[in-house]
């Protein structure tokens, strides 16, 4: 779904990408209507009960789901413009490694490194530079909003030594 | 007691130093932000809300409301300076004021975006001030079915009135739904859609998605995009102050701005933007230099600049009095009230009328100090917009995860914030707006809340829903927002609905 389409040439054809979100949204509903289904007996006098509007938004993806197959066999969707995948990859194993980090190597360093992935996700690649200066960055911020706002940010061996 | 009494204590409330304070941190922290390029008044809301959690409600939402207009005044320099609006209320500006920049009049487009929207800005907030006490005795008629069909107008209108595509704006819409009923069904406390996971049981936070989306989403589609090269950022040549001429021809388009601007905001119709291609397409027609239009012709910015600021201030009517956000911004702004458990609407007036006009008075005062921000200072903002980008996005995320990990310093909260931005940056390849995820996240709740009233009133029976007048007449409209573009496009007019695309705010 990465890649390019040339308005020109391929407007009419099947889009399957578009197929792949049709299928998503259909399994989404479906996902809705499944969870909301035990909760269908909870009506009430009235019938209208925690089930109602489940089912409600459930139908709708389905009907958008069929509506987004119906545009993509007729190949109404936009085109895209080519999208460059190493710095997605960057910016995405940034947050994930800052999410891995954060419990045991604290605000500053899990953060640092997220800030050192994104800056090599814009062509800045030298790691060994921008991982410290993030790292920094991020300690001023800790001391900043942890200190002085006291929000509650994870402390890891590096906040431990001026807290 | 009337309007300008309430207003008065307000202003007394809005000029306590701590407010004044308050205020200036939040206008200076939203211009900042708002200046940055590719971050509009949505995301500054979003990002700065976690700097607001320890301050008493009062004064954080006068910061708040700070923190929205210096996004607006902010997004304008962006769009005359870079040519890349921060928000899509500013393209218009970007047409006309860019083009001035390059011709070496600069300094003049921001003085006259900067005092349209002070002009603006003070006569909006004003008929915000004139008009809300009405709106407020309006809503009191209103019951669980009138409020539900309001809700169901702002859906249509937010999701698929305007913007290229029925289709993508609805999807967009109902991915909101879907995420809205995670959690604990609020009257009867079953869990939904939560799957026994504890962290899921709270719902998904409103802040969390719009961060993921707006910032994550956003900075994964530009760096995809790959290296283009460095931004131009056109300098300021010459004297910020306008001439006379620059006067003559900008007041006229900031008055009229103000009125087609501050309706389109009050009316559930969703986006700043719509204002602006008004604006200027009346300017257009209007003008005496029409051969500059295309150019640089300062009423091009002067009308639209107004028009966006006054209907930053609309957008504020509906929020106030009735809690309908109609905007991704505004939707934003009711998550930071109820995050003080405070529910914007009628009652609002009556149990805290302190709270209220202090805000309303505040935004007087923040209009005052914009003006001084922007026009004097703005070779200081002009300078963020140099920040080579690989440390603008390094920042950007960084105070995106703050923003998270502050309100909720769980391994699971970042786990979905990652989730939603990739789920943003892919809604943006294929050119979903994203919008109505936030609106549909915050408002569906709301409206299930007052169809389940409606329909337990009535015993189940769904007609109920259209015998009362203001109702139906509600639904009527937004059957016919539904409807009209749908012919338009298919007749292939959709052109002009595509333009008046709400993308952002």
């Amino acid at each position: 779904m990465s890649k390019g389409h040339t308005p020109s040439t391929e407007t009419r054809r099947p889009d399957k990408a578009a197929l792949v979100i049709a299928v998503f949204l259909a399994a989404l509903g479906g996902l809705i209507y499944w969870d909301a289904s035990r909760l269908a007996s909870m009506g009430g006098y009235s019938g209208i009960g925690p089930a109602t509007t489940p089912f409600v938004i459930a139908g709708g993806l389905l009907i958008l789901a069929v509506w987004t197959v119906f545009e993509a066999l007729r190949g109404d969707f936009p085109a895209r413009d080519r999208q460059e995948v190493a710095p997605v990859v960057w910016i995405v194993g940034g947050l994930a490694l800052q999410m891995l980090l954060l419990k045991t190597a604290g605000f500053s360093i899990a953060t640092g490194v997220l800030f050192a992935a994104t800056a090599a996700a814009f062509g800045k690649r030298k790691l060994w530079m921008t991982i410290p200066l993030g790292i920094l960055i991020c300690l001023g911020v800790w001391l900043i909003f942890a200190g002085l706002l006291q929000l509650s940010l994870p402390a890891g061996p590096l906040e431990h030594l001026f807290w | 007691m009337n309007t300008f009494d309430f207003l008065l204590q307000g202003l007394l409330v809005a000029a306590q130093p701590m407010n004044l304070l308050y205020a200036l941190i939040g206008v200076t922290l939203g211009t900042a932000v708002g200046v940055l390029p590719g971050i509009g008044p949505a995301l500054t809301v979003a990002l700065l809300l976690p700097v607001t959690y320890k301050l008493d409600p009062g004064g954080s939402l006068i910061m708040f409301a700070g923190i929205y207009y210096g996004g607006m005044y902010g997004g304008s320099t962006t769009s005359i300076l870079l040519n890349t609006p921060g928000e899509s209320s500013s393209i218009v500006t970007a047409l006309e004021g860019n083009k001035m920049a390059r011709a070496g009049r600069g300094g003049p487009a921001l003085a006259t975006a900067a005092i349209g929207s002070f002009v603006a800005g003070l006569i909006a907030t004003m008929a915000l001030a004139l008009i809300a006490p009405y709106v407020v005795k309006l809503a009191l008629v209103f019951g669980p079915r009138e409020y539900f069909a309001l809700m169901v107008l702002a859906f249509v209108t937010v999701s698929s009135a305007f913007g290229d595509s029925t289709l993508r704006g609805l999807t967009s819409l109902f991915i909101g739904f879907a995420l809205a009923i995670v959690g604990i069904d609020q009257l009867t406390g079953q869990t939904r859609m939560s799957f026994g996971i504890p962290d899921l049981l709270d719902g998904i936070e409103v802040t969390t998605l719009a961060v993921a989306m707006f910032a994550i989403g956003e900075s994964l589609y530009i760096a995809a995009q790959g290296d283009l090269g460095p931004d131009k950022v056109e300098a300021v040549k010459g004297s910020v102050w306008m001439n006379a001429q620059d006067w003559a021809r900008s007041w006229k388009p900031w008055l009229r701005g103000t009125a087609i601007g501050f309706p389109i905001g009050a009316m559930p119709a969703g986006g700043a933007e719509i204002g602006t291609f008004l604006s200027y397409a009346t300017e257009k027609r209007l003008t005496n230099h029409p051969e500059e239009f295309g150019n640089g012709a300062i009423e091009g910015v002067a009308g639209p600049e107004a028009a966006n600021n006054a209907s930053a201030a609309g957008t504020l009517v509906p929020l106030l009095t009735l809690g309908l956000p109609t905007t991704a911004t505004a939707a934003i702004m009711l998550a930071g009230f109820q995050q003080y458990g405070l529910q914007p609407g009628p009652l609002l007036f009556a149990t805290n009328p302190q709270l209220v006009w202090g805000l309303i008075a505040s935004l007087l005062i923040a209009n005052f100090m914009l003006l001084v921000l922007n026009l004097p200072l703005v070779g200081l903002w002009v300078k963020l917009l140099t920040i080579p980008k690989p440390w603008l996005y390094a920042g950007i995320l960084l105070f995106a995860t703050l923003g998270t990990i502050g309100a909720n310093p769980s391994v699971f909260e970042l786990g979905m914030l990652l989730a939603f931005g990739v789920l943003g940056y892919v809604m943006r390849i294929f050119g979903y707006p994203i919008a109505p995820v936030v609106v549909g996240l915050i408002l569906g709740p709301l409206a299930e809340q007052q169809l389940r009233r409606a329909l337990s009133i009535s015993q189940g029976d769904v007609t109920v829903l259209f015998t009362s007048p203001i109702a139906a007449v509600l639904l009527v409209i937004a059957a016919a927002a539904l409807i009209i573009p749908l012919i338009l496009r298919a007749r292939g007019r959709g052109e002009v609905l595509a333009q008046l695309a709400a993308s952002e705010d």
